[in-house]
């Protein structure tokens, strides 16, 4: 999903006679379901892991500003322009929770910005697709926040603290953004004969790619049981895309469009639909940079970032000279 | 690279009267700035009307190895809870 | 002239213009707790667009939306001052902007809460709300930023003298404020100067920033008559969507 890449730095699953009598401890408290707060222990991988994964969920908030905020300034009507700039705020805002997330265990905001701008942390498959008409804000928040949902609730019950906080209160302001995409695509369904062409051409493009942000399937997920067990990744990247897909299908045929995927059908005998895989190459291509707005994107954040690096400075300088001042004046 | 704005964490009270309750943290360049930013970023949806702000290198914090000795005692002290009395439900609501 | 509905343009087409070029921010901001509050400020901004403008629609009577306002005017007709149309360039001259417009809106806002039109009151009593925080963060981030670094000092400086000029067009009262000073619906511009000028001292002087000597200024925004080039691209970027298909719902 959001952290769909995130390698574990360990081995796959650790045996529990593999492990240390602390790391027994500490698995026998995710176990039984309790929380694992900043400064208890954890193990050197439960740590490392979850700063890549919470960074890259991070990363994937503010990065996927730009494809959205493309579309702030023309958005169609004044009640739309608030609509999507109060969303794309929350994304800033839900950026803003994870990285004092990750924050707790050690690394800086900072820092995991260096690392996204080198290229060293990734985010999202998703931003990197562009958002071509008004319909794209419709796609997007029906589909990539659809997606996310799926995948953020479960992650309320994860077992750091801190991360679950964060999640619980991302989730309670998400619950517009689903909806106020699926109201662009009502709009556009019900619209002209091209703002239905303008519609239908979005969830051609999206379909896919928003198939892609539950990561690849489980069986080339080598890393998923430990994620699992130590309860960090809540459910398989297939169980959450079959559950996507059953929930998006009768939307779509809600809306009268036309999911891009000749062998979607209903299955009896699975209870399920089945439907045609993403293309895994194009997803990794996009993932190791060659997407269709991978430069852009990551330039547009760098670009911001060295911008602002004079104002940051500047307020932080004003804040000494002010607490010296204070000083001097005692 | 210039100085990275401090962490501060961030406690609201809102409307009804409960006590300030911790709701995240951001960055900020001091007690002001940070009060503005916690205004911004975590009263968006109407939720306080009284910001705390304490920087988070300030803030105490009991080690998790004291979880023992702090909290246990309190653990057997069933008394200060009111489900410990058992009264009779003809006595009515108490 | 239906002055009333003029005046009623002036105040919308501000808030929207600011508000528009505020939005510019969102996702690209120094700092992202800059950058929610910068979203803030927009969102108050536009939903003061959408009660001004919409009694502006009201009060013009031809059927028309705030909406149909807002994206089917083309640039001779937009009522905005000049300052509030030119582009951000960077974070230090849109706050700048954002403080020098801000010190103007809370006496002007807070004037407007006398008026013989019970509507306009009541949309100045909201908007007042929020001018106040806006001038609050406005002020205190130009002070920030003017008494930060030398490099910082030099470019609010900049910022300052460049958008300096364009300030007086505020208080250039004209035929349409004189009637409605006379009607009691507003007083005249020219009125807020000295509360301004004293808010503006204040907090420039706290930025270690020097105010330019000249007392030339701009005008054509808010009469209309003389846009800078600057508008047009922001409409055409603005009302693209309802040019380009017109008629449709959105």
């Amino acid at each position: 999903m959001y952290a769909q890449m995130v390698k574990s730095t360990g081995k796959g699953l650790i045996a529990r006679d593999e492990m240390t009598a602390e790391d027994r401890t500490f698995q026998d408290r995710i176990d039984a379901g309790e929380k694992i707060e900043p400064k208890d222990y954890m193990p050197d991988g439960y740590r490392r892991n979850l700063i890549r994964q919470i960074g890259q969920h991070a990363h994937s908030e503010i990065v996927g500003q730009l494809p959205e905020g493309n579309w702030i300034t023309r958005a169609p009507t004044l009640e739309r322009k608030a609509n999507l700039l109060a969303k794309v705020q929350d994304e800033a805002g839900h950026g803003l929770y994870l990285y004092c997330a990750a924050e707790t265990l050690g690394v800086s905001r900072d820092e995991l910005f260096k690392m996204l701008h080198s290229g060293e942390m990734k985010y999202s498959s998703i931003f990197n697709y562009p958002t071509l008409t008004w319909a794209d804000m419709g796609a997007v928040g029906w589909l990539v926040d659809g997606a996310a949902i799926m995948n953020q609730v479960p992650l309320q019950r994860t077992s750091y603290g801190p991360y679950a906080r964060a999640m619980v209160r991302i989730c309670k302001e998400e619950s517009f953004h689903q909806r106020q995409g699926f109201h662009i695509m009502m709009a556009m369904v019900n619209g002209t004969a091209d703002q239905k062409r303008m519609a239908q051409d979005a969830l051609n493009r999206f379909w896919y790619p928003a198939l892609m942000m539950f990561g690849p399937s489980d069986k080339d997920s080598v890393h998923s049981a430990q994620s699992m067990a130590w309860k960090i990744k809540m459910n398989t990247n297939d169980e959450l895309r079959q559950k996507f897909v059953g929930e998006t299908v009768p939307q779509a045929q809600y809306l009268g469009l036309t999911i891009p995927d000749e062998n979607l059908k209903w299955n009896d005998d699975t209870g399920h639909y089945d439907f045609t895989e993403p293309d895994w190459d194009e997803f990794f291509h996009v993932i190791s940079g060659s997407g269709p707005c991978n430069t852009d994107r990551l330039n547009a954040r760098r670009k911001a970032w060295d911008d602002g690096a004079w104002v940051r400075e500047a307020m932080m300088a004003h804040a000494e000279k002010k607490a010296q001042r204070r000083v001097a004046a005692e | 690279m210039s100085k990275e704005w401090p962490l501060w964490e961030v406690f609201i009270r809102g409307q009804h009267g409960m006590s300030h309750r911790h709701v995240g943290s951001l960055h900020a360049v001091d007690a002001e700035h940070a009060i503005k930013n916690a205004r911004d970023v975590y009263t968006r949806r109407n939720e306080g009307v009284s910001i705390w702000v304490v920087m988070a290198k300030d803030i105490a914090a009991s080690s998790p190895s004291d979880k023992g000795p702090l909290y246990e005692p309190a653990r057997d002290k069933v008394y200060r809870h009111p489900t410990f009395y058992d009264i009779p439900e003809d006595v009515g609501k108490m | 002239m239906n002055h009333l509905f003029e005046f009623l343009l002036r105040q919308g087409d501000n808030v929207l213009v600011l508000g528009h070029r505020t939005s510019e921010w969102c996702g690209v901001a120094p700092a992202l707790e800059e950058d929610i509050a910068l979203a803030n400020t927009a969102l108050d901004l536009i939903g003061q667009t959408q009660l001004w403008l919409g009694y502006a629609a009201e009060v013009e009577g031809a059927g028309r939306s705030a909406n149909d306002l807002a994206y089917q005017r083309d640039v001779y007709d937009f009522r905005n001052l000049l300052m509030l149309e030119v582009p951000n360039d960077d974070f230090g001259r849109t706050l700048m902007r954002q403080f020098l417009f801000d010190a103007f809106q809370v006496p002007w806002l807070t004037a407007l809460l006398q008026s013989d039109d019970q509507q306009v009151a009541d949309i100045a009593a909201k908007s007042l709300k929020e001018a106040l925080y806006h001038l609050d963060r406005s002020s205190e981030t130009v002070i920030m930023l003017g008494d930060g670094t030398e490099h910082s000092n030099a470019r609010m400086q900049a910022a300052l003298n460049y958008l300096f000029p364009y300030a007086g067009e505020m208080f250039a009262d004209d035929a349409t404020d004189i009637a409605m000073d006379d009607s009691g619906v507003a007083p005249l511009p020219s009125a807020m100067r000295a509360a301004w000028t004293q808010t503006v001292e204040k907090v420039l002087g706290e930025a270690c920033l020097t105010l330019p000597d000249t007392a030339f200024a701009h005008s054509g925004g808010r009469t209309g008559f003389r846009h800078t080039e600057h508008l047009g691209h922001m409409l055409a970027t603005m009302q693209t969507l309802q040019r380009s298909y017109p008629g449709a719902t959105w």
